[in-house]
């Protein structure tokens, strides 16, 4: 496994290298638009820094990639928090979610106990939520209010813990390994990512949700899911699965990641904001860069469960 | 020995502050000009929370929170040998006296003598923590006569958003949320402008940085003679 993982981080450093060449040739040329020069920059010098930290984390193992990403789901959280409709009576509400509904998530992820974790949020959290504000006794929005506090515990807690919870599933032969199915899903992601950004330039004709996004095309979310899913099946060591499977777990990861771009793009809209936050430089909020892997972490990992364990 | 430790004691508790706001906050600042580091001003701040103070502090980058003292009441600073510690040795409080029959000094006349020794003031020229449902309380006159006690120095609109919903008051547990100070362009007191006209045009300035898609606070009246930029002080 450290063979594969001293390989993909390299690489990714070789095309962080390249990709900074790019930008530098690019800002000579005539025309270029400084400021969209140096958010390129900026976006890639952040790259350097979210790999690098992904690198250290892998080196330290499961339990440091846990925790890394518990971080980011309370950055997500207090993100999305700070955009919801709040109100007094919903205070306690909100501090619990960071007390108790983060910590249990990802402590019972480390303790592998799928029975309650995969339930603790969509129940025990959604139901507890509402209880909590309703002793305070404000009815002005009382559903908006409720409702948004679930949808953030959703995205931030539940399923961001996703990514994570792979490193606790086990199946047969694949022990041990199981660190590459994070960097699988990660890679996928973020690669269909940048992708769609290629291929929606290079061919992109009709829009997909103008009133959404207004860059984003069919051709190109089609093309930047069938690139990500040629890379899947290219890269299936990083599974339990055979090159089809692997790809088409691709497929789907990168899907459920471009349509939670969407749908996050739409959330930033309706509060009226271009940014989930500021965490992170030239890509703007934590959710801003982990919007995709929300959405495909939860089916990624129950996909994978299904087929492996 | 003792101020020694004093000293290190204060850096560590700095440190551990600025990590904890942090945490909580993740202070957001959006500069509506550039702001250098080195010239002494005013920064004056709408007050919401008790902890605007720390908030404002802790997201200065270091060179000037280093620089900067924040002006807050004697009274409550320097009552236990903790708040003296936190207000003498962390923040640096230039303590001022609210009540007028226990002052020794004139806290203008204090506060004049920190700018001109190169020091940068954090002020909240509320007076008092603003719990009701008006944007701002009207201003006490205390920035007017310090800005007509040193014409040349620029006062700086801090507007602090959502502090207050990471601990409303009554509450007992913060609640970690993004909050935002959007510094406003800096403004001086005009020759001759009167105290209520400077104070109008002070707030104005601030509430200002409340909707940034507001139209820019009233200008100030033309100025005869637009005094120069204040050389750097010190360093």
């Amino acid at each position: 496994m450290a063979a594969e993982l001293a390989l993909l981080f390299t690489a990714l450093f070789a095309v962080l290298i390249g990709a900074g060449w790019a930008s530098g040739r690019l800002s000579e040329r005539a025309g270029a638009d400084p400021d969209d020069m140096a958010n390129l920059a900026e976006r890639i010098r952040a790259w350097w820094g979210m790999i690098a930290i992904l690198a250290v984390a892998f080196l330290l193992g499961e339990v440091a990639l846990l925790l890394l990403f518990a971080f980011c789901s309370f950055a997500v959280l207090r993100e999305v928090f700070t955009l919801v409709d709040r109100h007094r009576s919903d205070h306690l509400a909100l501090a619990l979610s960071f007390l108790l509904v983060l910590p249990i998530q990802y402590a019972t992820i480390y303790a592998g106990w799928y029975g309650f974790y995969a339930v603790f949020v969509p129940v025990y959290a959604f139901l507890g939520a509402p209880i909590v504000s309703v002793l305070r006794g404000h009815t002005d929005g009382f559903l908006g209010r409720v409702s948004q506090v679930q949808w953030a515990l959703m995205i931030a807690v539940f399923c961001i813990s996703h990514v994570p919870a792979l490193l606790f599933l086990d199946g047969p032969g694949f022990e041990g390994r199981q660190m590459l199915m994070v960097a699988f899903l990660l890679l996928i992601v973020q690669a269909s990512d940048v992708m769609q950004y290629v291929w929606g330039k290079a061919l992109g004709r009709h829009r997909l949700a103008p009133d959404v996004s207004p860059s984003k095309t069919w051709e190109g979310l089609i093309g930047g899911v069938l690139s990500a899913a040629l890379l899947g099946a290219a890269l299936h060591g990083f599974t339990p699965f055979g090159p089809l499977l692997a790809g088409t777990m691709a497929l789907l990861a990168a899907a459920m990641g471009a349509f939670g771009g969407l749908v996050l793009s739409a959330a930033k809209r309706d509060r009226g904001v271009k940014d989930w936050g500021h965490g992170i430089s030239g890509h703007g909020g934590f959710l801003d860069r982990l919007d995709g892997v929300a959405f495909a972490a939860p089916v990624f990992f129950h996909l994978t469960r299904y087929f492996w364990t | 020995m003792r101020a020694f430790l004093r000293r290190h004691a204060a850096r560590l508790v700095e440190g551990a502050l600025v990590t904890f706001v942090r945490f909580i906050c993740a202070p957001r600042v959006i500069l509506s000009e550039p702001i250098g580091t080195r010239t002494a001003r005013v920064l004056y701040a709408n007050h919401t929370s008790n902890a605007d103070t720390v908030l404002i502090w802790a997201a200065l980058p270091p060179e000037m929170r280093r620089r900067v003292r924040p002006v807050a009441a004697a009274d409550y600073w320097f009552t236990s040998p903790v708040r003296a510690f936190m207000g003498r040795d962390v923040f640096r409080v230039l303590p001022v006296e609210r009540r007028p029959e226990h002052r020794e000094g004139d806290p203008v006349a204090d506060m004049a003598g920190a700018l001109d020794g190169g020091t940068s003031l954090i002020i909240f020229p509320e007076g008092r923590r603003n719990q009701g449902p008006d944007p701002l309380l009207p201003f006490k006159t205390g920035i007017f006569h310090l800005a007509e006690a040193r014409p040349e120095t620029e006062f700086v609109p801090v507007w602090i958003e959502n502090l207050n919903g990471v601990l409303p008051k009554g509450e007992k547990i913060p609640v970690p949320l993004i909050c935002t100070l959007r510094f406003g362009p800096a403004l001086r007191i005009a020759p001759g402008e009167d105290k209520a006209a400077f104070l109008d045009r002070a707030a104005a300035a601030l509430a200002a940085q409340d909707d940034p898609d507001a139209p820019p606070a009233p200008d100030a009246p033309p100025v005869p003679d637009a005094p120069a930029p204040e050389p750097a002080r010190g360093g």
